[in-house]
């Protein structure tokens, strides 16, 4: 099947399996292998990515489903050499340490932030609970958005 | 420029994890990659009555499909530790296959591989490998396998024994003192298996080189020169020159990346028989089934307490899961990373522990974030709790009662302990002070109080540990079994411009050596960070290395380091004192340059450098260059310790447990960055945490795995947590030269029993001693009800 849809601004057509999955698609058609995938089940959250706004799961979104859709991935969070405010909080405050949840992380942040510009400590747990970290027990990934809120807000 | 040791310097691998721009292994695509799936048994212990391969071999886009009746099945994976009986019979080491060829012995092993031109072929072709089983009875449970009548897990072994052991004192003292005692405490449950679940599932590239006659194995593992040894010369036969293993970045490890594992032999070989990479990652359901275990201990134990409540005896009687297979590390586990932590941190007298190791029909069992010390300080710090209250006395004052005074191995020699090790440093008392301090212990226990008055169950539980780090001295893993040595290997280059590149043989999964590292190296040459790189996981680069894990990478791999340094300021200060025309003996070296003391001649790291490299006027008889490599083998192992708090509100309706405070006081020796080292707390009190509340592999009675995903295997999320509150005291390890002990694993290794004794002070008046874990609501409210 033919699919037409924007990744990181840029436009692409491909014809592709209708089983594709949307990370699938993102990481062997398109190279962007920041999208990570842990579990192929909605488990995990590390394929987690922006669609037309909204984070989705994109190990369980088909990528034809995706079609005439805008979607983001980690690589278009840095404008250029600039991270984004949420990547510069995560370092600052050491919301990773082996990175591959970190993208997933960081795109749901977006999604948290997006709907709440000033969420409680509670309101960022409840935002990450579809998301797994195996190291960090989330302290500092907490930590690093509620700073990145901060930021954002100015 | 310098000082950065104990600074929170800011990890400079981040920029490329938090751009989406990291390399795990997955993330490799190679030219004319193939991709490999796997046929694997359905059923936990049956007999393979026929394979027919054929439907897949024809079936579109396969490369090859091999079977166990190829060239493949001569291979096997070895053990890497051997635990001898206790009558002095040899440890029983079944063949590890690549392929099960006659019999299937773990739920998930695999039958055949088969390889196509995209995963989705591979898949598909799959499960076209027709398989015809008759199944047999399993055996899952380490108890129920030593019972008479058990499914036999390898028809030579009919008793499923691997070997059984024992450490401590006399078995007959230590029951005579029990009978002598004022007040035995005892406990019997199961320290539940676990499954690692890195987030990133195991991932392999084998690449061969068919002009070269050369191998690349691109591997998600935590220890590359280790893989590569393993495989060359212990499974495949393969020159290790030959071989190049390449690990670059890694989503976790816990363990469960440490051992050589099947897929990686069986794909190195394939690729040569197919010409062609061809590249194997997990998915989620193959992670749970084929990744190494944690844990899975049948515990019984008594302690003897006198009237003071001082512990006059310790007797435990373990059986503890192998699995189907001896995995790398397995037999050391249950053995020497755990019987040698029963002394804990108290004077305890008289210490017997009991182990038997039977063959599970279950996936190998090995070390997993902890590794023995969690089980170790489980049972110690439940029976501690435990006995507290049947003898009406506080939690923390039977502590300080039986702790082992301060000593910081310098002026006061180290503690012999009655279970073989010495301990290094410690000042156990210490750190409950400042975890009691920073609780507020004595408000909280009124404040619970008047919660009980209000319906509302509120308890608290302590935890005070001691692990085992910094492995190993290699002629004392020798004597215990280990078949390596677990030095380690720190290469320094100085380039010509005076740039450091230090090569070391430990590998970062998470933990930041490429900051860390830095970060002393800077400050021992008195240069810049930046222009220092640490390199890691390749054994192209790396001479050699024993890899990460059981907290060694700073204590063992740092110092191996630091005597590369010393060799380069040691022959540096020859170039410089030519240079300036003095003698050595009269130079000093601080901030970046050799001065002549007491004058203001001085020559810098840099100009020396240059020097080394373009030797025009050099020191007569002396070799060119700044490179040296050293090996450094540890004089003992580290000992950190620490007190972890637990603050639970129970449901008295549900029995949910709330954790509402976690409060952790660790001592881990110098810290080089306190940043990462609370870091490191945190996520391993959270892995604590789940093993604690949430967290088990549950197989059924027929061997079927019923928690084999992330929706029926419980694992913390963070709507599950407080913030863990984190503080130290700092003890200095006296046996190496940054004064470090290891931080990885602390925080799993406290934190467990804080909790559950938290659960059970909560419901202790309502008459609860004990509950299983994990501490599910169901358990907790049922604990209430009886």
């Amino acid at each position: 099947m033919n699919v037409t849809l924007k990744v990181n601004g840029e436009s692409f057509t491909h014809e592709i399996e209708p089983r594709m999955s949307l990370s699938q698609y993102l990481r062997e058609v398109l190279d962007l292998t920041g999208t990570h995938i842990g579990c192929d089940t909605s488990g995990c959250g590390a394929c987690t990515v922006t669609m037309d706004g909204d984070a989705v799961k994109s190990c369980t979104i088909l990528a034809v489903q995706a079609d005439g859709c805008e979607i983001t991935t980690i690589e278009g969070m840095a404008n250029g050499t600039q991270m984004h405010p949420i990547q510069a909080a995560f370092k600052e405050h050491h919301g990773l340490q082996c990175g591959f949840c970190t993208p997933g992380m960081v795109m749901t942040a977006a999604d948290i932030l997006k709907n709440n510009s000033n969420p409680t400590e509670k309101e960022i747990r409840d935002g990450l609970k579809g998301n797994f970290c195996r190291c960090t027990g989330y302290h500092n990934i907490v930590k690093s958005i509620q700073h990145a809120a901060e930021h954002i807000k100015g | 420029m310098g000082n950065y040791i104990g600074k929170s310097v800011k990890r400079r691998e981040d920029a490329r994890f938090l751009k989406g721009a990291g390399k795990y292994t997955d993330d490799i695509k190679l030219p004319k990659m193939t991709q490999a799936a796997f046929a694997r048994s359905p059923y936990a212990h049956a007999k393979i009555v026929s394979i027919d391969t054929s439907g897949a071999e024809k079936a579109e886009g396969v490369v090859a499909v091999y079977t166990a009746n190829d060239a493949c099945g001569q291979y096997g994976v070895p053990c890497g530790w051997q635990v001898n009986f206790k009558n002095g019979e040899t440890m029983r080491e079944p063949v590890h296959p690549l392929l099960a060829r006659d019999k299937i012995r773990h739920l998930g092993e695999a039958v055949a591989i088969v390889i196509a031109e995209s995963l989705e072929l591979a898949r598909d072709a799959a499960e076209l490998v027709e398989v015809e089983y008759e199944e047999l009875p399993a055996v899952t449970d380490p108890k129920k396998a030593m019972a008479q009548g058990a499914p036999i897990v390898h028809d030579e072994w009919p008793d499923n024994a691997a070997f059984d052991w024992c450490i401590g004192n006399d078995r007959a003292e230590v029951e005579a003192a029990l009978e002598a005692a004022h007040h035995v405490t005892e406990l019997e449950f199961n320290n539940q298996r676990l499954a690692p679940n890195a987030i990133e599932p195991r991932s392999y590239i084998a690449d061969y080189d068919v002009n070269g006659d050369k191998w690349t194995l691109y591997s998600s593992t935590q220890n590359p020169h280790l893989i590569r040894l393993l495989l060359c010369a212990f499974v495949l036969g393969i020159p290790e020159h030959k071989v190049r293993v390449v690990s670059y970045d890694v989503g976790g490890g816990f363990g469960s990346k440490i051992y050589h594992y099947t897929e990686e032999a069986l794909l190195t070989w394939a690729s040569r028989e197919i010409g062609r990479p061809v590249k194997w990652t997990a998915d989620r359901s193959e992670a749970f089934l084929t990744d190494a275990h944690g844990r899975d201990h049948v515990v019984k134990s008594k302690m003897g307490f006198d009237k003071e409540g001082k512990i006059v005896a310790h007797l435990t009687d373990e059986y503890c899961a192998l699995g189907a297979y001896l995995s790398t590390f397995a037999p050391a586990i249950p053995t020497y990373l755990h019987g040698t932590l029963f002394q804990g941190v108290y004077a305890t007298p008289l210490i017997h522990l009991n182990v038997t190791a039977p063959f599970t029909h279950t996936v190998p069992v090995d070390a997993y974030r902890g590794a023995g010390r969690p089980e170790a300080t489980y049972l110690l710090e439940r029976m501690l709790s435990k006995a507290a209250i049947e003898m009406n006395m506080d939690q923390a004052e039977i502590r300080f009662k039986n702790f082992i005074p301060p000593f910081d191995g310098i002026e006061q020699p180290g503690y012999q302990t009655q279970v073989a090790l010495q301990y290094d440093s410690g000042n156990y008392e210490g750190t409950l002070k400042r975890g009691l301090e920073m609780l507020g212990y004595e408000d909280f226990r009124k404040e619970q109080q008047a919660a009980r008055k209000n319906g509302k169950l509120l308890g608290v539980g302590i935890s005070t540990y001691i692990e085992g780090c910094g492995i190993a001295p290699s002629a004392v893993v020798g004597a215990l079994g280990a078949r390596a040595g677990l030095y380690e290997v720190g290469h320094v280059r100085v380039q010509p411009t005076g740039k450091i590149s230090v090569f070391t043989g430990t590998h970062s999964h998470g933990q930041g050596h490429e900051t860390v590292f830095a970060q002393f190296v800077a400050d021992k040459l008195g240069i810049d960070m930046d222009d220092v790189e640490i390199v890691h996981g390749d054994t192209e680069q790396v001479a050699f290395g024993m890899g990460t894990y059981g907290s060694r990478s700073l204590s063992v791999g740092g110092t191996a380091i630091i005597k590369s340094i010393d060799k380069i300021l040691e022959k540096g200060a020859k170039i410089a004192a030519h240079k300036l025309e003095a003698a050595a003996e009269d130079l000093e070296y601080s901030g970046g340059k050799w001065t002549v003391k007491g004058t203001d001649k001085s020559v810098s790291f840099g100009d020396v450098a240059l020097t080394a490299y373009v030797p025009h006027d050099y020191p007569e008889g002396l070799e060119p260059g700044l490179d040296f490599s050293s090996f450094y083998d540890p004089a003992n192992f580290t000992f950190p310790f620490g007190t972890h708090i637990a603050v639970v509100e129970v449901s008295a309706d549900t029995g949910k447990v709330d954790l509402k405070r976690f409060v952790a006081c660790d001592d881990v020796g110098n810290v080089m960055n306190p940043m990462i080292v609370d870091g490191q707390i945190h996520g391993g009190v959270v892995q604590g945490i789940g093993q604690a509340l949430l967290e088990e592999v549950v197989y059924d009675d027929g061997g079927q795995m019923i928690s084999g995903s992330y929706m029926d295997y419980a694992m913390p999320r963070a709507d599950d947590l407080p913030m863990i509150e984190t503080d130290r005291t700092i003890t200095p390890c006296p046996h190496n030269p940054l004064g470090v002990k290891g931080a990885g694993e602390a925080g799993a290794i406290g934190s467990t029993p804080a909790v559950v004794n938290a659960v059970v002070d909560a419901l202790a008046h309502l008459g609860v001693t004990d509950i299983q874990m994990p501490l599910t609501p169901q358990r907790v409210w049922r604990a209430m009800q009886h």
